[in-house]
C-alpha cells in the first residue's frame, strides 16, 4: 500500500506537521503517516546567507524516503534559499516523488508582526498543496487564486486560495487515474 | 495551452544550475543545464533556447562573455541573462556590450527573476507574432501573386522589382480596380524598406483639414478635439513607404504642402513649431490623368514632375483581356476556399462571357462578380447562367453617358484617351481612331495636344 510521507527536518511542531498531513490526505488518494524527525542537513548552512540550502534538503528527504512512500514531504523551521534566489518557500522534484517547506516565512513573526496561528495554518495548507501539486507534474497556473500560482512573496500566498483551479484539480485527478499516477 | 519556451542555465556551480533549472521547471519552462561554456555551446547548437542563464566567473575554459558570444554567433535570437555574484558597473557595462539582454547579482529576489523572465518571454511571444504576420503580408503581395501573362503587365512587374530598392517617388496611374495598391506593396515589399511599415492613405475619402492632421500629425491643442499629440502617416511610415491614393484630388494647400515634404522631407505636425524630419518612400497614385490636371491648372506642375519621377501605368482589364481566365480562376479558387463553397472551376462558355464583358470596374469588379457568383450558384462549376445578370449591365459602350461638353472637347478627350491607352503611338491611335496619321497630327495641332 503506497503512503505518503511527512517528515520533520529539524525541530518542528506536532501541530505544524499534523496540518501538513491532513491537508495532503485531503488531496492525495494514499494514507499519511509520519516519519521520525531528521538532523539538518551538515554543511548545508551559509553562515553568509543566514540561510540553508534547499537542495541539501531535498538530497535528505530522498536518502531517507522508504519504498511504500508515494510522496515524501520534508517540513522545516529554518530560511530555505538556492544559491539564485533570495529565499524560497519550499521546493519539489517537479514530478517526483520529494518536496520540501519552509515555515520560516510563513510565520508573522517573520516580518516583525505578532503571531498568528489561524494564518500560519492556512499558509501551510497551501504551501503543502502547492509542492504537492509540483510532485504530481503540475507547473504555476496563471490564475491568480489556484494554489498552484507562483508566489514569490507572502502577500501572494496569502491572496490565493487553499484550493486547486478547476484544471489544475483536473489534471491532478487524470493523474490519480493514470497507471503512474503513484510512480 | 502555453509554449514550452527552451531555457538553458550555464553555471560550473552544480547546486547553482540544478536549484535554477528546478525553480524553472516549477514555472512549467523545459530547462537544461550545462557545467561549462563548451558544454553549453554543444547544447545550444541542437536547441534553439529563448533564454540563457550564463554565469559571468566560470574557471578555466570560457567565460561568461565568451560562451554569450559564441552562443550568439549561432543563436542570434537567443536573450542571454548574465549572472554574477559581484556587481560592479564595468562587467555590467561590458555584458550589455557584448550582447547581453540583462544582467542579473546573485541571489535576486523570485520576483525580480520571476518578471524578467516573463517580460523576455512576453517580448519574444510579440516578435514571433510579428514575424509571422510581416511573413504572411509579404507573401500576399509578392510579384508572383500578380497574375498575369499580358506583356504590358510583365514589364510594369519587372520596373517594379528594378525599383523596389530605391527611394524615389514613384507614381501609379490607372482606372479604378486596376490594382494600383497592390502594385504599390509589392514594390514596398520586395526591396528593402519590406521590414519597415507600409502605410496607405487615400486622400479623396477626407477633407482637406483632416487629410492635414491625417498625413501630418497634430499638437495637443491645435484644433477643436485634439487633445492629445498625435503621430500622422507620414512619421508612422518613417523608414518605410507611404502610398498617397487618388493624389489627384488633393487641395492646392496640400499640394504645396506636400511638395515642400517631397523637396526637404521635413514638415511641421499641424499646430506645431517644430520640424519633423522622416525618410519616406512616397508612392502616389491615381485614376485622374494627371498631366491634363496640370494642363487645366487644377495640379501643380512643380508636385507633378516630383511625383512623376517613376511612372507606371496599369492598363484597364479590357486591354489585357488575356488575363480574365487566369485571373477568373484564382478568384473561383480562393474565394470558394474563403466561403467553404466547393466549387471545381468555372466552364469554357462561362468564362468567354467574362471575357467578352468590358470590365469598367476592372479586376475589383471582376473579383466582386466571381464573388457573386460563387455565393449564388447551386453547381460545382461556376457556368454561363451564373453570370446572366451580368449582360444585363450591358457593355460600358452602351451605358456610355455623354458628358455636357461641346463636341471639339469631346474630341479632344477621346483623342488624348486613345493616345495614353496607346502609350502615345500616334500611328496605333490613328489606327484606333479610324482616321489615318496626318488628320490625327492636324487634331493634336490644332488642339494643342503634346504627344
Amino acid at each position: 500500500m503506497k503512503t505518503v510521507c511527512v517528515v520533520a527536518i529539524g525541530s518542528v511542531s506536532g501541530q505544524v506537521l499534523e496540518w501538513v498531513e491532513s491537508a495532503a490526505a485531503e488531496w492525495c488518494p494514499w494514507p499519511t503517516r509520519q516519519l521520525p524527525a531528521l538532523e539538518l542537513p551538515t554543511g548545508s548552512y551559509d553562515a553568509k546567507r543566514g540561510q540553508y540550502e534547499s537542495v541539501e534538503f531535498m538530497k535528505t528527504v530522498a536518502r531517507c524516503k522508504p519504498n511504500d512512500a508515494a510522496r515524501i514531504l520534508g517540513v522545516t523551521e529554518v530560511d530555505l534559499a538556492i544559491p539564485m534566489l533570495t529565499f524560497v518557500f519550499g521546493q519539489a522534484q517537479l514530478d517526483g516523488p520529494v518536496a520540501v517547506l519552509s515555515l520560516c516565512r510563513l510565520r508573522q513573526e517573520f516580518y516583525g508582526l505578532p503571531g498568528a496561528e489561524s494564518l500560519l495554518r492556512e499558509r501551510v495548507v497551501k504551501e503543502t498543496l502547492h509542492e504537492l501539486g509540483h510532485t504530481f507534474g503540475l507547473t504555476h497556473c496563471g490564475e491568480a487564486k489556484c494554489v498552484m500560482s507562483l508566489a514569490t512573496h507572502i502577500g501572494l500566498v496569502d491572496n490565493k486560495e487553499d484550493r486547486y483551479c478547476a484544471r489544475c484539480g483536473a489534471q491532478l485527478v487524470r493523474r490519480f487515474a493514470s497507471p503512474d499516477g503513484d510512480s | 495551452m502555453k509554449k514550452v519556451w527552451p531555457i538553458l542555465v550555464v553555471d560550473d556551480e552544480e547546486v547553482m544550475c540544478e536549484s535554477m533549472a528546478a525553480w524553472l521547471r516549477e514555472d512549467g519552462y523545459r530547462v537544461d543545464t550545462a557545467p561549462n561554456g563548451q558544454k553549453g555551446l554543444e547544447l545550444a547548437k541542437s536547441t534553439d533556447y529563448a533564454i540563457c542563464f550564463i554565469d559571468l566567473k566560470m574557471p578555466g575554459g570560457m567565460d561568461g562573455i565568451e560562451t554569450m558570444m559564441e552562443i550568439h554567433r549561432i543563436r542570434s535570437e537567443a536573450s542571454v541573462i548574465i549572472i554574477t555574484a559581484y556587481a560592479t558597473v564595468d562587467t555590467a557595462i561590458q555584458a550589455m556590450k557584448e550582447g547581453a539582454q540583462e544582467y542579473i547579482v546573485k541571489p535576486c529576489h523570485p520576483q525580480e527573476i520571476s518578471m524578467l523572465v516573463s517580460r523576455i518571454l512576453k517580448l519574444k511571444k510579440l516578435q514571433s507574432e510579428n514575424a509571422i504576420l510581416r511573413k504572411k503580408i509579404s507573401r500576399q503581395y509578392r510579384h508572383r501573386d500578380i497574375i498575369t501573362k499580358n506583356p504590358r503587365m510583365e514589364e510594369i512587374l519587372t520596373l517594379t522589382r528594378d525599383i523596389a530598392s530605391l527611394r524615389s517617388t514613384v507614381l501609379i496611374c490607372g482606372e479604378s480596380g486596376t490594382g494600383k495598391e497592390l502594385i504599390a506593396r509589392a514594390i514596398h515589399y520586395s526591396g528593402e524598406r519590406a521590414e519597415k511599415r507600409f502605410v496607405s492613405v487615400s486622400c479623396a475619402a477626407l477633407t482637406e483639414t483632416l487629410l492635414e492632421s491625417e498625413l501630418f500629425g497634430h499638437e495637443k491643442g491645435a484644433f477643436t478635439g485634439a487633445e492629445g499629440q498625435t503621430k500622422g502617416k507620414f512619421e508612422l511610415a518613417d523608414g518605410g513607404t507611404i502610398f498617397l491614393d487618388e493624389i489627384g484630388d488633393i487641395s492646392q494647400k496640400l499640394q504645396a504642402d506636400l511638395l515642400r515634404v517631397l523637396q526637404e522631407r521635413r514638415f511641421y505636425r499641424v499646430g506645431g513649431t517644430e520640424e519633423v524630419s522622416v525618410d519616406v518612400r512616397v508612392i502616389a497614385a491615381t485614376h485622374k490623368k494627371l498631366a491634363e490636371e496640370v494642363r487645366l491648372g487644377h495640379f501643380r506642375d512643380d508636385l507633378y514632375y516630383r511625383l512623376n519621377v517613376i511612372e507606371i501605368r496599369i492598363p484597364p482589364l479590357r486591354d489585357r483581356r488575356e488575363d480574365i481566365p487566369l485571373l477568373a480562376e484564382h478568384f473561383v479558387e480562393h474565394i470558394a476556399s474563403e466561403l467553404g463553397k466547393d466549387i471545381a472551376g468555372i466552364s469554357a462558355d462561362a468564362l468567354k462571357a467574362l471575357i467578352d464583358y468590358d470590365w469598367p470596374g476592372n479586376v475589383r469588379e471582376l473579383q466582386n462578380v466571381i464573388e457573386r457568383a460563387i455565393v449564388t450558384s447551386h453547381n460545382g462549376t461556376l457556368v454561363e447562367s451564373d453570370f446572366a445578370w451580368l449582360h444585363q449591365r450591358g457593355s460600358s459602350a452602351q451605358n456610355w453617358e455623354v458628358p455636357d461638353v461641346s463636341l471639339a472637347d469631346l474630341e479632344r478627350r477621346a483623342i488624348i484617351a486613345v493616345l495614353e491607352r496607346k502609350g502615345g503611338n500616334v500611328k496605333d491611335a490613328a489606327a484606333s481612331l479610324g482616321i489615318d496619321r496626318s488628320t490625327l497630327y492636324d487634331k493634336l495641332k490644332r488642339y494643342e495636344i503634346a504627344h
